[in-house]
């Protein structure tokens, strides 16, 4: 049947007046004010809830969307989300650290994120880092990484650049530790030592070319990691690396003025400067010739795959959070430089932030794929008992395979 | 002397049915006696009750569920009966207690047994439904260097459109589900962007978060040729061209892989497999029956850490249960004597580490410990670097020492409680006949001490069987065993390693988790029982 013009018109009015009609039932006030009965219910942490509520009314404002902000303890948040999506319970955002993709994806629990061409805005460890298996899972908003935090009243000369000569230059300034790390007793950090692991060329898994990790080839055990060990227990031997000295104890410490060099990330920088800590950030010394290349973390958005309001989720990032405004905010908030670049280059003015930037311009995003998980364990225990003398080569070497057994195991 | 009469035992049929006539007519009358406002306040609380009844009733039914509403109904039925009908005076102080027994405790127990007969956790975590919705938006990919469209979505007749501009060309596009994309020649445009077709309402913001589940799903065809991709927008306002790697199809119940053609089967373990065994990421959680028990028992790398987590359960709590006994007796006894000066005072010292809470001094003894900077090592091994909690029996030493400063005021309490109350004429008639202290102590306090505290010595084993804090707060189970695949170490107890193999770590086993709650369950109670029972002999000794 051939619609003529008239009846198309006539169909659209009936449709166009039924429209209004359920708009008015759904409970539009004023005209030109928009209201739909979308509402998007977002994960935040305590820190970032405030930066995001003023997010969220202007959001509010302007589209008409409703944004339910619930404050969630930041720890809970990746195990509340996998448990809590499936009952269609979850929220439709979260906020999370890039490193629990993997797991999601596995549990089926996020859902891909298309950022078209926004994603050229961002810093690109920031897109390497949310994506996974090719696809993007998150909208990035801040990045972390580790770097030498410089007591500048008992080490005035920026940090040198190979790891001997900071340890002599620390040894100089006289304080009780010339170099801090805090290292759990029994699960050491290997997140803290893999800077100095890279500078000898070390990996845990090989990358592929768009950055991602390929957790079939582990690396960890190649000749780089075994030099690497040494290295260690003979640092362990020298008493500089102390498992036990957690990291708490080194950060306490530090704040005491008892070491000239730490090593940490942004969290620890706002109680060093209100124990009246004149601090610096530096690149960290590389110890095997090599840059030392830290792990980056990367926070960011998270859509749920049961989410009912993907389309407004989506919105909500390409229209809000990708804006240099919210970026800048979430950064006040945080502390962590944005993921945004031009809101990455504005933070740069704070020398502190600069510090980590520039740390953060050689990092490596922490592989996010679920194997990760059995790394972690393993690779703190046997750097722990590589410090405490155990015979290097060979305990690095009994790791490698009992991780490599267990990521086969899945 | 005339026994009530309602005492006597009737005789014929009718004799007791006009009892129970004047018994139910008691009955009524007492309850009408009641006052008004008694009366009120329970038809206002029942009223309240139902109310809420009926609404949950409407809102489950509402989602489809079909059993929990007539649990609520039944209950809410029962509830009034039981509260209005007079007499049923056990039922109407028992109710409330039994129905949040049956909510908080019978129906959590039922509910992790029956996650222990599943294989819940990471990769399988929740219904198939969902399992192939995340499969296919996780196959979903956008094709590599494609253009953005920008689009807005239109409506006829119901049925949503996209109207797509090509960012290169300029050149605008329509098209709808099942209809691949058309040029449209008049476009109303708004900058290079086509915002509204003749024949075609645009949507509004609003509209399009009111259909966003229609609008999302959308999938416009580029061409005829379904491999060329399609059109898909996620925000309303972009669309991008996506390529779909997996086809579902849910009559045959496979998942075909477009690339490779690999087809996956449901594997009836909870998983798409491919004939080479291959699997899918996403899975679903299944029932597997005794499997998860049987993995405890018969998966070597699993049951290994699982005996040895076992064995020192049973010793920890043994042994905690027997040094805090023996030193808070030993107290007791001491401070029980009529010579020791200054009683309370020591009492009150005694009692303080009872008073402060446990998992705090737990924290505390762990930083005590610790091998460099812990005072122990510092100040009363002068500078030693003993490795307290990363040397497996070491560790386990720190564990019971600290339980034992965590244990023994509540042992020293305990008896002295059960010495004050011993008849002194059974001390004394034994001190007559001739008895040495120790014989006193030995076969007349002891074995009366023990008839009082015998429950108690049970309920602090299960207690400490159970002792979650302590570890978690002290060693986190560490040090590790190196050979495990779950994630357990020496110090663990079961009740810990149960936590761990669900909560820590990112491969989470429910199902594991649940099965071994279930077997220290039945440990417990077992161990409970045979106690009680040897208890019950005690007191018949007396």
């Amino acid at each position: 049947m051939k619609v003529n013009k008239k009846g198309a018109l006539g169909l659209l009015a009936l449709v166009a007046a039924s429209a209004v009609a359920l708009t008015a039932c759904s409970g539009g006030t004023a005209a030109n004010k928009p209201t739909s009965s979308g509402s998007l219910t977002v994960w935040v942490d305590a820190n970032r809830a405030a930066a995001m509520k003023d997010v969220a009314a202007e959001f509010q404002k302007e589209k008409g969307v409703k944004v339910n902000l619930v404050i969630k303890d930041y720890g809970k948040i990746q195990q509340d989300f996998t448990a809590q999506v499936p009952t269609g319970k979850g929220p439709d955002i979260t906020i999370g650290g890039h490193d629990w993709i993997g797991g999601f994806v596995k549990n089926g629990v996020v859902a891909p994120v298309e950022l078209g061409s926004k994603s050229g805005d961002f810093e690109k460890i920031a897109i390497q880092a949310v994506t996974y298996d090719g696809k993007q899972y998150g909208l990035p908003y801040a990045i972390e990484n580790i770097a030498i935090m410089r007591n500048t009243a008992l080490a005035p000369n920026p940090t040198p650049s190979t790891y001997d000569e900071m340890i002599s230059a620390g040894k100089a300034s006289g304080a009780k530790y010339p170099f801090l790390i805090g290292l759990d007793a029994a699960a050491g950090d290997p997140y803290h030592t893999y800077p100095f692991q890279t500078s000898f060329g070390s990996a845990v898994f090989a990358q592929n070319s768009d950055g991602s990790y390929d957790a079939s080839k582990l690396t960890i055990g190649d000749d780089a990691g075994k030099n690497f060990a040494k290295w260690l227990g003979q640092q362990g031997a020298a008493g500089i690396f102390k498992p036990g000295l957690t990291g708490d104890l080194a950060k306490a410490a530090f704040n005491a003025g008892e070491s000239p060099y730490f090593i940490t990330g942004p969290w620890n920088v706002p109680d060093a400067q209100a124990k009246g800590i004149k601090i610096a950030i530096d690149p960290i010394p590389s110890a095997g010739g090599q840059a030392a290349r830290p792990f980056a973390g990367v926070q960011a958005f998270f859509v749920s795959s049961k989410s009912k309001n993907k389309l407004l989720a989506n919105y909500f990032f390409v229209d809000s959070a990708s804006t240099e405004k919210v970026q800048t905010e979430l950064y006040k908030a945080g502390g962590r430089p944005p993921a945004l670049t031009s809101a990455f280059t504005a933070a740069q003015s704070d020398p502190i932030i600069a510090g980590f930037a520039k740390v953060g311009a050689d990092a490596v995003p922490m592989p996010s794929i679920p194997q990760m998980g059995a790394v972690w364990d393993d690779w703190g225990k046997s750097e722990v008992a590589i410090m405490k003398g155990g015979e290097a080569v060979s305990t690095w070497q009994t790791m490698s395979t009992n991780i490599q057994g267990k990521v086969a195991a899945g | 002397m005339t026994a009530p009469i309602l005492d006597k035992p009737p005789t014929s049929p009718a004799e007791r049915a006009a009892q129970r006539r004047q018994k139910r007519a008691a009955a009524y009358a007492e309850a009408a006696s009641l006052g008004w406002k008694v009366w009120v306040a329970k038809i206002v609380m029942l009223g309240i009750i139902d109310a809420l009844a009926v609404y949950a009733i409407l809102v489950l039914v509402g989602q489809g569920q079909w059993l929990v509403p007539v649990i609520i109904g039944v209950v809410a039925v029962a509830v009034n009966v039981i509260y209005l009908r007079p007499g049923m005076l056990p039922a109407k102080y028992l109710t409330p207690g039994l129905i949040f027994l049956f909510v908080f405790q019978i129906f959590v127990v039922l509910f992790s047994a029956y996650i222990a007969f599943t294989n819940y956790g990471t990769g399988h975590n929740s219904t198939k439904e969902d399992a192939v919705n995340a499969l296919l938006l996780q196959s979903q990919t956008r094709v590599e260097n494609s253009p953005v469209y920008p689009v807005s979505v239109l409506e006829r007749a119901g049925d949503f459109f996209l109207l797509a501009t090509n960012p290169k060309t300029d050149q605008v596009y329509i098209g709808g589900e099942n209809r691949p994309l058309e040029k449209v020649n008049n476009p109303e445009m708004s900058g290079d962007t086509a915002t509204g077709a003749p024949g075609y309402r645009t949507l509004t913001f609003s509209e399009i978060a009111d259909n966003q589940d229609a609008i999302g799903n959308l999938s416009v065809p580029l061409t005829k040729d379904p491999n060329d991709g399609y059109l898909k927008t996620t925000d309303g306002s972009n669309a991008y061209v996506f390529l779909s790697t997996l086809k579902w199809d849910p009559k045959a119940d496979t998942m075909t892989d477009a690339k490779t053609g690999t087809v996956y089967y449901d594997n009836g373990h909870g998983s798409f497999e491919a004939k080479d065994g291959q699997k899918l990421e996403v899975g679903w959680s299944v029932w597997v029956g005794f499997e998860n028990f049987a993995r405890a028992f018969s998966d070597q790398s699993i049951r290994g850490p699982f005996f040895a987590v076992l064995i020192w359960t049973f010793v920890f709590a043994f042994l905690s249960v027997a040094t805090t006994f023996i030193l808070g007796l030993f107290l007791a006894i001491v401070f029980n004597d009529p010579r020791m000066k200054s009683k309370k005072f020591y009492r009150v010292v005694m009692i303080l580490p009872y008073a402060f809470p446990a998992f705090l001094s737990a924290l505390v003894w762990a930083g005590l410990y610790n091998t460099d900077f812990g005072f122990i090592n510092q100040v009363l091994f002068g500078g030693a670097s003993i490795p307290w909690l990363t040397d497996p029996w070491l560790a386990k030493f720190a564990i019971l020492a600290t339980n034992l400063w965590l244990g023994f005021p509540y042992m020293f309490l305990v008896c002295t409680g059960a010495l004050q109350s011993l008849p002194e004429d059974v001390v004394e008639a034994g001190r007559m006949d001739g008895a040495s202290v120790w014989q006193i102590f030995r076969h007349l306090k002891f074995p009366l001490l023990l008839v009082a505290v015998a429950p108690l010595l049970i309920s602090s084993f299960a207690f400490n069987f159970n002792n979650f804090n302590l570890i978690y707060m002290m060693t986190n189970g560490g040090p590790q065993f190196a050979d495990a695949s779950i994630n357990v170490g020496a110090t663990d107890l079961l009740i810990s390693m149960v936590y761990k193999v669900a909560f820590v770590g990112a491969s989470r086993d429910y199902g594991l988790a649940s099965a071994f709650s279930i077997i220290i369950f039945l440990l417990v109670a077992g161990i409970s029982w045979v106690g009680f029972r040897q208890t019950k002999v005690l007191e018949e000794l007396n």
